[in-house]
């Protein structure tokens, strides 16, 4: 099966609570809702982020948002005012889970690929219109 | 009966801050840009109440989120002309100073005689903690299980996070402006329904409906298309972006909106990125009210920038109020120096090498250590993967923490010298030293409501 990121079929938020980071990740289909429930376990998540996190990942599930919660704890050297780290509030987290790696359907790749990116040609320099 | 009509009257409450630091117009366009019946600004996170807490050290009349009197002499007078009612945890660790502040800001801002500013105090715990441990209670850290008494003489501040009650209270007095202390950042939003409505103590689904708002409201901007990700490039006007406007009605309901006219974006995916944010267990969202359980709300996009929330529900509080304890938790600085290419990864690496084997010699002990490339790993870690041969530059960045000043302080002086002393291709060194700073930690306890409530305190000041 081909592959896709995570950033392609989900948009993701994160945040702390001591040395807790938070991600949210939520669908932009509801059609890969059930895609992405079954790849990001727990054990999957942890995986992915490695030494990034210390301790355990839980995970909580929103179907009502089509979106799941992870927990990642000791994953912010711990915590807001201790850590070391540029991004000590795990602001930034969300964005380093969506580099996950996904197998999916052809016919899914093919809708999903480069959703959570750029178009081709956008210029920062030039404002959007409402 | 139409659905408007269930849905009961509608009071609109605007976010105009997320944070001690945000957009200082955004409270002046929320007033001046549309209509609005209270304005809430949130100015505290777990580590605002720690740097309140080192100003007021320094300076008695500090410790409140200095921004705010003077954004209120901007619009004091036209908030009372047109009954717009303020909401704000600009107190921080000294709301009475914050309220002294204000009664100026007032008359500077000409409305001496029709303006009452209600002042809550009480969340403060700090110079009952000793009583308060010798009455039994262990406060024990949260995540570590780890009682008080271990960290009891570094304790900088202890404050509870308290809810809805004594701004309604104030809210009944006749209060124009309300400051609190550590007050949650929700209860900003939802003691205004609760004192428009008259919700009961025990009406939980409607008090957890008011939390989501509140949860909506608390970050600013972040609900209405500022810090979205998804398709963040088309997210018009982030100039004068619009910050969220809840209109909120007596059955609980409410949509979220912005200003007509104003930037940014209120959609259903950019409002459910803001319901994840700092989410925890997600069936259990505890405040000091209520149990809000976010799986059970529904969103529907009801108009353009429109997303109407219902459906929430809510359970019981629980007998304890969460408590945030800040603690003097030794030094650290963090150093930086630029490497351009060619070999930019490479000599940076170098560079950490050489200055790990000097701070080594120097016999200096630190509890940690932190190397990152900003430009490559700070961010992602190994997850970057390693850099190109090609990378144009990246940033050496060098954090040290330690219980023992004088090794950081030593360490400030030791990155300077590795642009005449080590790997070559290096700048960016003209800020000088870094600075040493110490650190503040925070301590999660939790505390039983009636250790707290009986001292909730709200005084009115008439300007």
């Amino acid at each position: 099966m081909p592959k896709v990121q995570l950033v392609d079929v989900a948009h993701a938020r994160s945040g702390d609570k001591g040395d807790t980071a938070n991600v949210g990740v939520a669908v932009y289909d509801p059609r890969d809702w059930e895609l992405v429930r079954g790849a990001l376990t727990p054990e999957r998540v942890r995986e992915h982020f490695g030494p990034l996190v210390k301790g355990e990942v839980e995970r909580f599930e929103l179907p009502n948002l089509h979106a799941l919660n992870f927990l990642l704890h000791g994953a912010l050297g711990g915590g807001g005012t201790v850590s070391l780290m540029t991004d000590a509030q795990g602001k930034v987290l969300s964005t380093a889970l969506l580099r996950m790696e996904l197998e999916v359907p052809a016919e899914v790749a093919e809708r999903v690929r480069g959703r959570g990116r750029v178009p081709p040609g956008f210029d920062p320099g030039v404002a959007v219109d409402g | 009966m139409d659905q408007t009509e269930a849905m009961g009257r509608m009071i609109r409450i605007g976010s105009g801050q997320g944070f001690w630091g945000d957009d200082l117009e955004a409270p002046v366009r929320q007033v001046e840009e549309g209509p609005l019946d209270y304005l809430m600004l949130d100015y505290l996170a777990e580590v605002t109440m720690s740097i309140m807490q080192k100003q007021r050290q320094r300076d008695p009349e500090a410790g409140f989120a200095r921004d705010f009197p003077p954004l209120m002499e901007r619009i004091f007078a036209r908030c009372i002309e047109q009954g717009i009612r303020v909401v704000t945890n600009a107190g921080g660790v000294n709301p009475p100073g914050c309220g002294e502040a204000l009664v100026e800001a007032g008359r500077a801002a000409g409305v001496g005689g029709r303006a009452r500013i209600g002042v809550v105090t009480g969340d403060d715990l700090m110079d009952r903690l000793d009583a308060l441990i010798e009455g039994g209670h262990e406060l024990r850290h949260m995540e570590t299980g780890e009682p008080l008494a271990a960290i009891r003489e570094r304790v900088q501040s202890a404050n509870a996070y308290i809810g809805a009650a004594p701004i309604v209270r104030a809210l009944e007095e006749g209060a124009d402006v309300i400051v609190t202390g550590r007050s949650t950042d929700t209860a900003l939003t939802y003691a205004p329904m609760m004192h428009e409505f008259g919700w009961d103590a025990d009406d939980h689904d409607r008090i957890a409906q008011g939390v989501v708002a509140g949860h909506i409201n608390e970050c600013g901007a972040q609900a209405s298309g500022g810090n979205a990700l998804v398709d963040w490039w088309t997210v018009p006007a982030m100039e004068q972006v619009g910050f969220p406007v809840i209109e909120a009605h007596e059955d609980g309901s409410f949509v979220v909106t912005k200003h007509p006219g104003s930037g940014g974006r209120v959609t259903r995916a950019i409002v459910t990125e803001q319901l994840l944010y700092e989410m925890g267990d997600p069936r259990e969202y505890i405040t000091p009210d209520v149990v809000a359980d976010f799986t059970s709300l529904a969103l529907d996009e009801v108009g353009p920038d429109r997303v109407r929330v219902s459906g929430v529900r809510g359970s019981a509080r629980t007998d304890f109020l969460k408590v945030s304890i800040a603690y003097a938790d030794g030094y650290k600085a963090v150093g930086t120096l630029v490497y351009a290419w060619p070999d930019a990864a490479a000599k940076a690496r170098a560079a950490e090498r050489i200055l790990r084997a000097r701070l080594d010699r120097l016999g200096l002990a630190f509890d940690e250590i932190r190397v990152e490339l900003v430009g490559w790993d700070s961010t992602h870690g190994h997850l970057a993967g390693p850099p190109p041969p090609d990378l144009p530059e990246v940033q050496l960045r060098i954090g040290v923490r330690s219980g023992d000043r004088g090794a950081v302080e030593r360490f400030t002086r030791e990155i300077a010298p590795l642009v005449l002393t080590g790997p070559p291709s290096v700048t960016g060194f003209a800020g000088g030293r870094p600075r040493v700073q110490e650190i503040m930690a925070f301590w999660p306890a939790l505390l039983r409501r009636d250790e707290v409530e009986p001292h909730l305190n709200v005084r009115i000041l008439e300007v």
